[in-house]
This record gives C-alpha cells, sequence and structure tokens, in this order.
C-alpha cells in the first residue's frame, strides 16, 4: 500500500512490447482483421497458424517457468502483451488459453490448442453465460465457485446456442449453467486467482484499445479539413480528444499499479476504469469521425463493439464498484 | 515497472513516522480560519518544527538550502505527513511550492542567500501576484507595468486572487517591461520581481469568495519603488522563470490532498454505513467509483514522480494529466458527500460542506480545465493550434 512504485518500463519489457508490437502489425495487419470481419461467414474461424505463431513467440506460456518450458515472466509483462494485442483487436480466446496453460492445459502453452473460458460464479442458479469462440475452441476453462478445470469444448456444445454477435470477430454461445454438470473438483482454490487475473489481463486489452483509439481520433482531425483548417484546430474536437488521453492514461496508471501489485482492489479498480476508457474513447473516436464513423468500413465499430464485450467479461463495473465500496469498510462486512 | 523502495526510503518513513509520533501531541490547537495573523504564526511555527528536524526543503537542491532528497522521499514526506494529519503548508504554500523553487532555480547565489532561509525557518511567508482583472487565463496579457528608474523599478497596476496577501512579507510578482505592442510576442515583455509588501504604495483589499471567507485579495499597486536587485532572472524574461514555478505546482502540490481524497472517502464510506445510506446501491457504487478515481490520481502522482526521478528535472506534462482528472474527482467527491449527508449538506458548518463549497474552485484555479485540456491537445496529442 505504502511502497513505491516505478512506473518506468525496463529495458527488457521495452523490447517485449515493441517485439509483441511489432509481431503483430507483420501477422495481423488492418488487411487480416478486414478479412475477417468482412469475410462471407461472421466469425469465420480462428486462424490456427497465427494463434501456433502466437504460442512460439511465447504468448501463452510467458508465465510459465522457464523449468516447465515457459518464458518465466510475470503479470506485469502479460499485462504489456495483451494492451497490445488489444491495441491491434486480434481476435480469439487469448487470456482464457494463457490461464489454462497456467493450469498446464495440454497443448495451451505452445498455442497447439484454443481454450476458451465459461465463469459460473458463485452462485447456485446463474443466469445464462456468453462463451467466445465456443465452436473454434478445442477445450473450455470452466471457472465454478472455488474450483476451476479444463473440459473439451465437446462438453459444452449440446447446452450451447450460438447467437448473432454484436462484435464480428468474436463468436458467442449463449450457455445455460445447469446444463453444465461440475466434474470432480479440480484446482480448488485457483478460481479466485484466475478471476482476477483475467480481469487484469481483460482491463489491459481494453487499455490497448484506449489509447488505439485516442491516437484513431488525433490522426483524423489532422487530416480531415472543415471550415477551411483541421477539424483538430477546434476546441470542441480538442477537448474531446484531451479528455480521451486522460481516460486512457488514468487507466493506465492503475492497470500497470495492478500488474505489479496483484492485489484484487488494485484490479477492481484497473477493470473499472479501462473498461470505461475503452469505451467511451470508442464512442468519441466515433464521434471525431462523424459520418464516416457510423460505416462498417471504419475501424471505430470494431473498437467499440470489442470493448463491450470485454466490459461484460470477468468483472463488470457493478461487481468491481461494489468491491471497491466493500473495501472502505476493512472493519465491517 | 517495479516495486523500487530502497532500505533507505524505508529506512527514511521509519525515522519521519517516529518523529510524527513524537511532535504532532505537541502542536497547539487550529487557529480560527478567519484569524489570518493566528493562522501564519500557526503555519510557520510547523515550518519552524520541520526546519529545526531537518525537514525543510526536503527536495529542494543543497545549494538552495536544501536536503537533495529524491522525488520519492519527497513523495514519503508528503504521503505520510498527511496520513499522520500533520499540518498542511498553508501560509507557506508559495514560499515553499511557487517562489523558492523559482529563487532556487533562477537567482544568483546572493538572492538564494537572502531569501530561501527565511522561507525554510518560517519566518517570512510569500504571496503571488500573477493574476490580474484583465490577464487570467490569458496570463500574458498582464499590465502592471514597472519603468525603470535608477535602480529601481517603479511599479503600477493591479493583481488578483492572491491568497495570503494580507499576511505576507514578499510577493512574486509579474510585471510588464515591455509595453505590448506588434512586433513583440507579449510573453516576452515580462519580468518577475520580489515585491516587499509593506513598501509605499501597496494597498491590499480582502475578496470574499463563496464559500463565504476572504481566501484572497486584491493587490493595488501605486508608484511602488521595487529595487532592480530584486528581480529574478533577466529582464522581459519573467514568462520562462514563471513557467518553471507553475511546473512544481503542477508536479507534486496536490499529494497531500490526493491522500486525503482516500480518506475522506473512508469516512463518507463509515457515516454512509452509520446512517443507512449505505443500503442504497446507487450510492455505494458511487463510492466504489470514488475509489478507483482517488487510486488512479496517487498511481498517477506516482508515476509523474518517477518520471521526475527519471529525468532528473521537473514534473512535465503528465502534470496536466493529473490536474484535469484531480479538479474533476474532488469535486466529484463532495457532490457525493453531500449525498451522504443528506439535509445536512446545507449546513455550512460542516467540515464537508465548507470543502465542497471550496472544491468548486477546482476547475478554474492554476490554470482552467478548459485551458489544461488546450495544453493536454496542443502539447501531448500534438493537434493543431486552435483559436
Amino acid at each position: 500500500m505504502t511502497r513505491a512504485v516505478d512506473f518506468q518500463l525496463t529495458d527488457d519489457q521495452r523490447a517485449l512490447r515493441d517485439g509483441t508490437r511489432e509481431l503483430l502489425e507483420r501477422r495481423f495487419p488492418r488487411a487480416r482483421l478486414r478479412t475477417v470481419v468482412d469475410g462471407p461467414g461472421v466469425g469465420a474461424g480462428l486462424d490456427r497458424a497465427l494463434w501456433r505463431e502466437l504460442g512460439t513467440a511465447g504468448f501463452f506460456a510467458l508465465r510459465l517457468p522457464e523449468a516447465a518450458g515457459g518464458v518465466g515472466l510475470g503479470l506485469p509483462e502479460a499485462v504489456l502483451v495483451m494492451e497490445e494485442a488489444g491495441r491491434a483487436l486480434l481476435p480469439g480466446p487469448l487470456v482464457a488459453t494463457q490461464l489454462a496453460a497456467g493450469l498446464g492445459a495440454a497443448h495451451a502453452a505452445d498455442g497447439s490448442a484454443v481454450i476458451t473460458a465459461l465463469d459460473l460464479g458463485t452462485d447456485e442458479a446463474g443466469a445464462d453465460r456468453l462463451v467466445e469462440h465456443l465452436a473454434e475452441a478445442d477445450a473450455v476453462l470452466v471457472l465454478n465457485g472455488e474450483g476451476a478445470e479444463v473440459r473439451p469444448a465437446a462438453a459444452l456444445a449440446d447446452s450451447a446456442r450460438r447467437i448473432r454477435s454484436v462484435d464480428p470477430a468474436t463468436p458467442l454461445h449463449r450457455v445455460h449453467p445447469p446444463a453444465v454438470t461440475p466434474g470432480a473438483a479440480r484446482n480448488t482454490g485457483a478460481a479466485a486467482r484466475l478471476r482476477r487475473e483475467a480481469a487484469l489481463l481483460t482491463a489491459a486489452q481494453q487499455l490497448g484499445s484506449a489509447s488505439r483509439t485516442v491516437r484513431m481520433a488525433v490522426d483524423h482531425a489532422t487530416a480531415r479539413s472543415q471550415f477551411g483548417r483541421p477539424i483538430g484546430a477546434f476546441q470542441a474536437v480538442q477537448h474531446l480528444c484531451a479528455r480521451m488521453l486522460v481516460r486512457a492514461e488514468s487507466a493506465r496508471s492503475v492497470v500497470y499499479a495492478a500488474a505489479v501489485t496483484g492485489e484484487a482492489g488494485d484490479i477492481a479498480a484497473a477493470k473499472l476504469l479501462a473498461d470505461e476508457a475503452a469505451v467511451r474513447n470508442a464512442r468519441d473516436c466515433l464521434q471525431v469521425h462523424g459520418g464516416m464513423g457510423f460505416t462498417w468500413e471504419a475501424d471505430v465499430h470494431l473498437h467499440l463493439k470489442r470493448a463491450w464485450g470485454r466490459a461484460g467479461q470477468w468483472q463488470t463495473a457493478a461487481a468491481a464498484e461494489e468491491e471497491l465500496a466493500a473495501g472502505l469498510l476493512p472493519d465491517s462486512c | 515497472m517495479d516495486l523500487a523502495c530502497t532500505e533507505d526510503e524505508e529506512d527514511f518513513r521509519r525515522r519521519l513516522r517516529a518523529w510524527l509520533a513524537n511532535v504532532l501531541p505537541t502542536l497547539p490547537d487550529r487557529p480560527d480560519p478567519a484569524d489570518w495573523p493566528a493562522r501564519r504564526a500557526y503555519d510557520c511555527g510547523w515550518q519552524r518544527m520541520l526546519y529545526d528536524a531537518g525537514y525543510a526543503g526536503l527536495h529542494w537542491p543543497e545549494n538552495a538550502g536544501g536536503r537533495g532528497a529524491t522525488p520519492t522521499q519527497h513523495l514519503i514526506f508528503l504521503e505520510e505527513t498527511e496520513r499522520a494529519g500533520a499540518p498542511y503548508v498553508g501560509a507557506n504554500f508559495v514560499g515553499l511550492l511557487h517562489a523558492g523553487p523559482t529563487i532556487a532555480a533562477e537567482g544568483t547565489p546572493a538572492q538564494r542567500a537572502r531569501w530561501l532561509p527565511p522561507i525554510l525557518r518560517g519566518d517570512q511567508v510569500w504571496c503571488q501576484g500573477f493574476s490580474e482583472p484583465d490577464a487570467g487565463s490569458d496570463l500574458a496579457s498582464l499590465r502592471t507595468r514597472a519603468v525603470r528608474d535608477g535602480d529601481s523599478y517603479l511599479v503600477s497596476g493591479s493583481k488578483i486572487w492572491t491568497s495570503h496577501a494580507e499576511i505576507a512579507d514578499w510577493c512574486e510578482l509579474l510585471v510588464r517591461t515591455t509595453p505590448i505592442n506588434p512586433d513583440t510576442p507579449k510573453h516576452r515583455g515580462i519580468t518577475w520581481l520580489a515585491l516587499p509588501m509593506d513598501a509605499p504604495g501597496v494597498t491590499v483589499r480582502p475578496l470574499r469568495t463563496l464559500a463565504g471567507t476572504a481566501e484572497f485579495a486584491e493587490v493595488f499597486l501605486d508608484e511602488v519603488r521595487v529595487p532592480v536587485d530584486h528581480r529574478i532572472g533577466a529582464e522581459n524574461d519573467g514568462w520562462r522563470v514563471t513557467m518553471v514555478t507553475l511546473s512544481f505546482e503542477r508536479g507534486t502540490a496536490f499529494v497531500g490532498e490526493v491522500v486525503a481524497c482516500r480518506r475522506v472517502l473512508e469516512a463518507l464510506a463509515r457515516t454512509a454505513k452509520a446512517n443507512g445510506r449505505w443500503d442504497d446501491p446507487v450510492l455505494r457504487r458511487r463510492l466504489g467509483r470514488l475509489a478507483a478515481d482517488c487510486a488512479a490520481l496517487w498511481r498517477l502522482t506516482q508515476w509523474n514522480v518517477s518520471e521526475a526521478q527519471r529525468t532528473g528535472g521537473v514534473p512535465g506534462v503528465g502534470g496536466s494529466v493529473f490536474k484535469l482528472r484531480f479538479s474533476e474527482v474532488r469535486q466529484e467527491l463532495y457532490e457525493a458527500a453531500a449525498e451522504v449527508l443528506g439535509p445536512d449538506a446545507l449546513d455550512a458548518g460542516h467540515e464537508w460542506v465548507a470543502d465542497r463549497l471550496s472544491s468548486l474552485s477546482y476547475t478554474i484555479a492554476a490554470g482552467t480545465s478548459q485551458i489544461q485540456r488546450n495544453i493536454v491537445a496542443e502539447r501531448i496529442l500534438g493537434l493543431p493550434k486552435g483559436r
């Protein structure tokens, strides 16, 4: 709580971030993203070759110890990598596969398996849940109460119903919880940690998206002229962009701090502010783009839709706010 | 990105905590906010205790009478004094956070020797004469003029929003030494002077704020004689000299208040729990969100300090991001306080109500939020200059 945090990235961390960005620009350029969202069938399958390449690059084994064939890095490095993924709108259950690799799930670490997630929460009878990329997944990381286990995707297929996902790059299935029979409890006690890490890594993706939409808005406001000057010279537009940067940098400060401390309260703040930064920055970016922002052709809506989806995953705003509120009264409850 | 707390820093924290635990119980009662001489005596007495214990001017360079502490040690100092409930800088705000650092950075050795020790000892109080009735956000258009007359300047004009003017010994004054003309950018004709407040021709008129108190004053200057050796930096170079000061202001000046935000928030939660409003999930979630906002302010502060530590300089433009968020969160915090208080929110005698009124100035003072957004848009994001 009173420890000093040094926010400066180390040389190795910078190299990791730059290397990830370079890999994604090369292997998942905008043209690839557009193929996914403009293709004939929405969510036309994950690119398995790319997934394996991510695995080879250490994307999923990042936090496994070197003795277990991993990269031996920690949450701060995982956050930097996920931020880049969010920036590039890289599709797929990245967080779930990395977490499953940490549990020793088969073929997760090297990217030859795609593993999605289903969090049944801690309530007995929950509402329907959404599972992303279920049809493309080999396995599902199921969190049930305090336990966690990795099960074959086929075990869920019968109870799952595909919905028309608002995000064209993230296919979704609706799953009714009672239809999922709990297996033998494994990894008991792991679920709380996995939920925290998932929330943090999802927040990191939101942060990447929030920073990217600031840049997109500034670029558009500089290039687009009306009334004989770039629209970015008008204060009304400047102030929209300034607010976007403040949101992104506020979120960055808590996301990076949470990556260092790993504390539940810090992670709740990170998820809350990163969700808000991603969603509201995408909205403001859309506004700055004017009519173009309302088209399918512009990428703005892809950031907004992905941000909506991630805001509903792992820890919603309501849950984060309640957790933070409870933290204000340390002695009661 | 690392947890970097050295043994030295932990040791510094331990010794500071022990000292605070010793001396805070010996402080006199806090003075009546309306009693300015008593406030001066209280604030200067606290500053003298810091000086005697070696905590005055902690992060100032050693050639300015400081201790040359690292930015992290300075942050620890601000954090621990606030947590312990120690007095705020109060009347010494301008001396310690504006005028002093400016003289330390830009003054001659003789000027540093003359003005800095009395600031650090709590012997002399400074105020700030920057804004004018017609020069607020557009500070560079200030018109208080200084005309050279032998070894002196003759200064005439008026200043506004000057805190602590009634009890100050000195004023850091911005004056115009080159008249506004079409050929010179207006910020090139400004000079920084140390004005003795007891000089003939200085008139102070208190200004009552919407909170009902006289926190500010107007200062009228009528042919006031200021010796040329009271000038910091070169003639017409006062704008650059001042920017050093303003960077300090947006760097760590609000650290104590960020720590205080968290404390107020916890007190709001306890009060809401006691009066039943905690059962309202809308209020609860609002307080939870503010906890995240306060956490972000604290992390942004640490970030700015680690940035300053790395560059060895004063906090940079990240200060504008912090200032924007800080101003808004302070106001949102006291809006939430009003909801927790219910009908008591109209009781002006309540501490939170007074703070709610004060918080209305935060999006205006030290650069309005609109000006800050211009700075963010043009200097950080690189958008074309607006008009």
